[in-house]
């Protein structure tokens, strides 16, 4: 992936730049060594590396503020980070830029339960938002796989998703308010812990906008209370095409599972030899998640496997307890880990409509035979959000490339049925050059212009989402 | 002008010489200020363009009438999860309400609180710009973080920043079954507090609303589930245990009676056919009813609260500025009926801060660089 070459002049002045940095920073918020910036070179796409000019650590939002009006006035880009587990390259800097981390902004400000919110500082990681009020019994609903690393900041910028989103929606559909600091070093509140804040949806248009409009600092998120329980049921079928009706099957008969994960047979492998839950060595699995009380979760589990029998399982295991419940998400939640114990990987996040999955699925089959590279399936059925997990070898020459052609072909081919290049993970540069086949130009040009109200100089993450070549003038400029 | 394709309207658009007033069925027209210019229709662009059960996805063209959608997903045992309001009853306007009408004024209901506002369903958008552009984003898949998400900027934005011609949405099955909890003669406070720990409950509550002045006069706290059979008879039973403390209650079960009961709410069918103005305020649950005293010191005639007391309906005297109740309290209140004169001075929509005001001026100034739609609606 190309990234635009570092400007000269800032380079240049980075001394200078390092001293006004710690005149409004605390010493230890400005870090500028190179073996300490290295930390910050990439995030989870770990492919693509190069060490910004510096990476400051605010610890709160005046600081946030004071950094970004310096860079707004010498014109100096700023790479937004949170956690730093972005799959799409998000968070990946320049050798120019300053990375704005958010580590330090990790207090719960209020948990209010009367009226079901929790405020906190965006550098929290999500899973900790959940500890935070979970003794009250309470949770917040997006958890997307990284939920023990990856921060709110980020799951905003990408309006990450999870397992559970089938029910509970997105981040954007759980995000409430927030504090967000403008380019030009303005705080500006959005929202609040009242519903549908009044004149544009600002708060919907900065949620996904992957770091580009603003740097939030503190969030309003929805919590609920916790389900009396849940419980998972474990099918196998003899083919993907049966698993996919099975799944539309579930959907029409009017039952809302909170989870429908699907597993074909080289990831199923892959995570039974990793994590020996015990899976059935089937083409495709389905792992079906309902909640509510002992009866309730009874009942729906009654009319999900009667539709599963419909369809000829080769296996049909609900879950009679908590171990059996945590066995059967357990190689699931091990995925990506076991594919990483056996190779490298590439991780795509297309979303395609449901019933197009049979055919999806058989493409990607053919596609692997013609590009030579396997792959491995798992992915949040209920919603069509794709996970295929392309394999391949780093250290082989011309891997990497055959890899990323065959990822796009795989992107293309989602947005050919209906879907969309991503669906939780975000565009970073990962896919910022297939914009194009998703979007007209127009559809584009009107995006950018969005950008251009929020951040006139284009210099909040500035090369990600867009192809390079869209933005090359608004960059100069 | 009327037209009939997505091409002829970007057409229209962008041979227009002046301002234009858009209008979907016509049936909300009353909410926000009025507008004028060359009248533009979108009802000429009907029908559903794809409707995927299996997938809960429907698409169609923004001038399709909201009946028609929902007759489709009714027959597939499905509905759209935000239960629009009805304006026709509060404005006295007669037609039929558009799903891009819908869609423009970002219209909920009591099940805002559960599943969601408009803007939470829709999936994907279509529209034309100021410039007469033609524009997608979103699409028809209910995840998807693939570039802006115009599709919320589109949602409420009352046609200002571009005029719809077609709308996705995540749908959501029809649940078979529907329980109230009935609580009766409860003051403002209590019935909030009621309110806010059944929503606290893991029962799954998709309605909570207050009405001061029930059909008898005496107050009464409503909560809504809705399910299956068996669980829905489960959970209003234990709604009624931990909500013992408030007194006895009912559960009202038939569906007639628990669907008519909702759409009073919904529709704020008490406020219908009276002379008064209608506030319409977004707080935080807990302020509701500190909100409703204020409000009742101002004049009040009725108050209701929906989304567990967050959404305050308030009837008042005619010119009277309701939005002074709000004191220091977190939110916002619309003007949602009035003579023109009081709209045009007290304002339909709460100011916006300073900074939020430069960012909505300058999206308007790139979406629709002539201003000549709906200009001045949202004020």
């Amino acid at each position: 992936m190309e990234m635009p070459l570092p400007d000269q002049s800032i380079l240049d002045r980075r001394e200078a730049i390092f001293a006004r940095l710690r005149a409004i920073l605390p010493e230890e918020a400005v870090i500028t060594d190179l073996n300490e910036t290295r930390a910050y070179e990439c995030d989870a796409l770990t492919a693509y590396r190069c060490p910004p000019l510096a990476a400051v650590l605010p610890s709160n939002t005046a600081e946030v503020a004071a950094v970004l009006a310096l860079c707004h006035a010498e014109r100096i880009p700023v790479v937004p980070r949170g956690s730093g587990t972005s799959l799409a390259g998000g968070a990946l800097p320049t050798a120019d830029c300053i990375i704005l981390g958010v580590a330090k902004l990790s207090d719960v400000l209020e948990a209010d339960y009367e009226n079901r919110v929790i405020r906190v500082q965006t550098g929290r990681t999500n899973l900790s938002v959940t500890g935070a009020v979970e003794n009250n019994g309470f949770f917040y609903a997006p958890d997307p796989s990284s939920q023990l690393a990856c921060a709110i900041a980020g799951n905003i910028a990408m309006n990450s998703g999870g397992a559970h989103c089938l029910k509970y929606g997105v981040t954007t559909n759980n995000l409430m308010g927030v504090t967000m600091v403008t380019m030009e070093g303005e705080i500006v509140q959005l929202g609040g812990a009242h519903l549908d804040a009044a004149g544009y949806d600002l708060l919907g248009l900065l949620c996904g906008s992957e770091g580009q409009l603003g740097v939030v600092t503190e969030a309003t998120l929805r919590i609920l209370r916790k389900p009396e329980g849940a419980r998972p049921v474990l099918m196998g079928f003899d083919s993907n095409e049966v698993a996919g009706a099975c799944v539309s099957d579930i959907i029409k008969a009017g039952v809302l599972p909170v989870a429908i994960e699907f597993m074909d047979r080289p990831c199923i492998r892959a995570c039974e030899a990793f994590a020996h839950a015990g899976y059935p060595d089937v083409e495709a699995l389905l792992i079906v998640e309902v909640e509510g009380s002992e009866a309730e979760i009874a009942e729906q589990l009654g009319k999900i496997t009667d539709i599963a029998r419909r369809h000829n399982p080769v296996e049909l295991r609900e879950s009679a307890s908590a171990a059996e419940s945590a066995a059967i998400w357990k190689g699931r939640k091990a995925a990506f880990g076991a594919m990483g114990q056996i190779n490298d990987y590439m991780c795509l996040d297309g979303t395609i409509p449901v019933n197009e999955l049979p055919y999806v699925l058989r493409r990607i089959g053919e596609m692997s035979k013609e590009f030579g590279l396997d792959v491995a399936n798992v992915f949040h059925a209920g919603d069509g959000n794709m996970h295929p997990l392309i394999l391949f070898d780093a250290n082989k020459p011309g891997d990497l490339e055959t890899c990323e052609a065959f990822g796009a072909e795989i992107l293309k081919l989602c947005v050919e049925v209906g879907g969309c290049l991503t669906g939780e993970h975000g565009v970073g540069i990962e896919k910022r050059d297939l914009m194009l086949d998703q979007y007209t130009m127009a559809d584009i040009e009107i995006q950018l212009d969005v950008k251009d109200v929020f951040d006139p100089r284009w210099l909040l993450n500035p090369a990600k989402v867009f192809p390079l070549k869209t933005t090359e003038t608004r960059r100069a400029a | 002008m009327r037209p009939t394709s997505e091409a002829e309207l970007a057409e229209a658009v962008a041979s227009a010489k002046g301002p234009l007033e858009i209008r979907g069925g016509g049936t909300r027209q009353g909410l926000g200020h009025a507008v004028s210019g060359d009248l533009l229709e979108t009802g000429g662009m009907t029908g559903i363009t794809l409707y995927e059960p299996g997938a809960l996805t429907i698409v169609a063209r923004a001038g399709t009438p909201l009946s028609e959608i929902d007759a489709a997903l009714a027959a597939e045992g499905q509905r759209l999860p935000f239960e629009p309001m009805d304006h026709r009853g509060l404005y006295g306007t007669q037609g039929e309400p558009t799903i891009g009408g819908v869609v423009a004024c970002n219209i909920s209901g009591p099940r805002r609180i559960q599943a969601g506002a408009c803007r939470d369903s829709l999936i994907g958008v279509r529209f034309v710009d100021g410039s007469g552009t033609a524009i997608k984003n979103g699409g028809r898949v209910m995840k998807n973080v693939t570039g802006y998400d115009l599709v919320k900027l589109m949602c409420g934005s009352h046609g200002t920043l571009g005029v719809l011609s077609e709308v996705s949405f995540k749908v959501l099955p029809k649940s078979q079954a529907t329980g109230v909890v009935l609580l009766e003669g409860l003051g403002d406070e209590d019935a909030i507090a009621a309110l806010s720990i059944a929503l606290g409950s893991p029962f799954d509550v998709t309605g909570a609303a207050h009405l001061t002045e029930g059909l008898d006069g005496a107050p009464v706290t409503m909560i809504r589930v809705e399910g299956f059979e068996k669980s829905v008879s489960y959970r209003t039973a234990e709604l009624q245990k931990l909500l013992a403390k408030f007194g006895a209650s009912e559960v009202e079960r038939g569906p007639d009676k628990t669907a008519a009961g909702w759409a009073h709410i919904r529709d704020a069918t008490a406020f219908a056919g009276q002379k008064s103005d209608v506030w319409r305020f977004s707080v935080k649950p807990g302020d509701g009813p500190t909100l409703g005293k204020a409000l009742r010191g101002l004049g009040a005639g009725n108050i209701f609260y929906d989304w567990g007391g967050g959404l305050v309906w308030a009837l008042m005297g005619e010119g009277a500025d309701a939005r002074k109740a709000m004191g220091d309290l977190e939110g916002h209140g619309t003007l949602i009926r009035a003579s023109d004169a009081t709209r045009d001075e007290l304002g339909v929509f709460m100011p916006e801060a300073a900074a939020l005001r430069r960012i909505s001026e300058g999206l308007r100034s790139k979406f629709d660089p002539r201003g000549i739609l709906n200009p001045g609606r949202m004020g």
